[in-house]
């Protein structure tokens, strides 16, 4: 059994190491540095932290002042506060600038459990994603969240990742590579191919040692950078898996699953299914009772890659 | 005008606060706004004429820039937060040196530097803006970058009157008091007009002195149009320790054009031949006054 940490935890104890070399990070925080971890920042450099109160627009506004003067700023809060209340300030102060902000945001997802359906994010990678300039990043697990959050202070420019506020089993390694924009293959197969990110690739994983049992060789692809999205990798897995499955605990609208689709339809169609939130809102309930409510969990992918597969074979 | 410093006028800045060189200055300024929109057949003319002293006070009297070297690390930062003004702030740096004067004739054309709302394509302007209320937390933003790099540079921002119905205005008013930006100066044109009206009947910021001062800022009242008035609430602001100046700068919309002031209607429309012919002949009347 995997070790179950928050990518939230990661991303607060890295940023923590990243400060002790680099004085120029700072954070900037719309009063939820406790919940997002980068609290663990403010105990570590007060001087280079700025809890701005519940003024998410003005956080971003802020950070892209202050990273004018060549600072690394982090904007951070709850994903559905920042990257819906402050949009305008991200659309125009982060990419319209293109200033080097790095705005993380915690609580994507489902998984958000118990809050309920206002607390729980399932639009930011799509409204990330539109943006001109803007990069977007959804990491698997606490190893690769930390490896991220290294390419995002070295990498200039804006940036979006998200992070999870429940643990999620550690399934990469330290010596695992991480590139934006390159995806990592976690598993090999031949019949259908699984691009998933965040918390979907484990549940991938997991419906293609569920598919083996029948025959079936499910490639699993962990997608963590949904742009720039790494069309090679999808468009080997079509050329030789012939059908494809996206996984993202986010909404089916715009979000991983359109962003491969749109790879594939303008060089390569396949047959696609894709696993994601319905075009509804959450409600509350614990992670696990969400994740299967929301047809979320590695049936619903191992389903979904029967019904692919038989799709693959139908000749148009 | 008491901390007017006559050596850095010589090397930053092209000229002395001379009053009666700054009056026929901003009759220039406003010719050739008016010009610039007129060419351009669309632009804000409203929010630029009444600007006109506010941008002349800070490019050619307090702040502290090399037009030759726009991105001169000390220099004083602008964020123009009501980026529709472009008409005024291109003029203004025009004439501070930034760029050629001929080159106002491309504004809002397709592949000018001069961009309908104000970009940093243009050399001399800070920052992208044009969705109002946005520019006082970057402003803020420069602010603390600079207390903590130990600089002395200072962010000032000029924002609408209308613009400050934006809630996103006072979150950054609250972080400017709160972390004592006394590094930072905004400017309000209020000049008593918005797009669609007069501000009193669309929603009335008054008392907007008080409002200001109930933020923790210290708030100047003063006549925009004044030139001693605008030096001296600029001095009075770099003066300030501890907390952040804000100048309400009581103007007229459409400022020195008849037809146009205090007119919602001149808001973002360009004059037309026989319009431009008409507040030029006025202008001209007004200067030889």
């Amino acid at each position: 059994m995997a070790e179950m940490i928050a990518t939230r935890d990661g991303f607060g104890t890295e940023l923590v190491e990243l400060g002790k070399t680099n004085g120029k990070i700072l954070v900037f925080s719309g009063d939820l540095e406790d919940a997002t971890r980068a609290e663990y920042f403010k105990k570590a450099y007060p001087e280079r932290f700025f809890n701005l109160g519940i003024t998410e627009q003005d956080v971003v506004g802020t950070a892209a002042g202050a990273s004018t003067l060549g600072f690394v700023t982090f904007a951070t809060s709850f994903a559905v506060f920042m990257t819906n209340r402050a949009y305008d300030q991200i659309r125009m102060d982060v990419c319209y600038n293109n200033t080097n902000v790095k705005v993380v945001c915690s609580h994507a997802g489902v998984t958000v459990g118990e809050d309920g359906a206002s607390a729980q994010c399932l639009e930011d990678l799509a409204i990330m994603r539109v943006l001109p300039n803007m990069r977007v990043i959804c990491p698997v697990d606490n190893i690769e969240v930390k490896k991220a959050i290294r390419a995002i202070v070295s990498e200039k420019g804006p940036i979006y990742m998200r992070t999870s506020r429940a643990p999620v089993p550690v399934i990469t390694k330290d010596s695992d590579p991480f590139v934006i924009g390159k995806a990592n293959l976690m598993r090999p197969g031949k019949d259908v191919t699984f691009i998933a990110c965040g918390i979907m690739v484990s549940e991938a994983l997991s419906a293609a040692e569920m598919l083996k049992a029948e025959g079936i060789e499910a490639r699993v692809l962990n997608m963590h950078t949904i742009k720039p999205i790494d069309q090679d990798a999808i468009l080997a897995a079509a050329k030789e898996t012939g059908a494809i499955v996206t996984a993202e605990e986010h909404q089916i609208n715009g979000g991983l699953g359109s962003a491969v689709v749109e790879v594939l339809a303008q060089n390569s169609p396949v047959p696609v299914e894709m696993v994601a939130v319905k075009d509804s809102f959450g409600e509350s309930g614990t992670p696990a009772e969400l994740m299967r409510a929301y047809h979320l969990k590695d049936v619903d992918i191992a389903a979904a890659a029967r019904k692919v597969i038989k799709r693959k074979l139908i000749k148009i | 005008m008491s901390c007017f410093n006559p050596s850095r006028s010589k090397t930053l800045t092209p000229q002395a606060p001379d009053i009666q060189s700054l009056k026929n200055k901003a009759f220039e300024f406003r010719k050739e706004i008016l010009e610039t929109i007129h060419a351009a057949g669309s632009g804000h003319p409203g929010g630029s004429l009444s600007a006109v002293e506010i941008m002349i006070a800070l490019y050619f009297y307090k702040m502290k820039h090399r037009p030759t070297d726009p991105h001169w690390e000390d220099r004083d930062r602008l964020i123009v937060s009501k980026g529709h003004v472009s008409p005024v702030v291109y003029v203004t740096l025009a004439n501070a040196g930034y760029f050629p004067k001929e080159e106002l004739k491309t504004f809002r054309k397709f592949h000018s530097h001069l961009q309908g709302h104000v970009t940093t394509k243009t050399p001399g302007v800070e920052f992208n803006t044009g969705s109002l209320g946005h520019g006082l937390a970057v402003a803020n933003g420069m602010a603390i970058g600079a207390k903590l790099l130990k600089k002395s540079f200072r962010a000032f921002c000029l924002m609408g009157d209308g613009e400050i119905q934006e809630g996103s205005v006072w979150e950054a008013a609250m972080t400017a008091s709160h972390h004592k930006l006394d590094n930072v100066c905004a400017i309000v044109d209020h000049n008593q007009v918005q797009e669609n009206g007069l501000l009193m009947d669309i929603k009335n910021i008054e008392p907007v002195k008080q409002k200001w001062e109930s933020f923790g800022w210290n708030t100047l009242s003063i006549d925009g149009h004044d030139f001693s008035a605008l030096f001296n609430a600029l001095d009075n602001a770099e003066n300030t320790k501890g907390k952040p100046t804000v100048i309400i700068a009581n103007t007229i919309k459409g400022k020195g054009v008849k037809f146009m002031e205090l007119k919602a209607a001149w808001h973002g429309k360009a004059p037309n031949a026989e319009q431009l012919k008409e507040a030029l002949t006025e202008l001209a009347a007004g200067r030889s006054q």
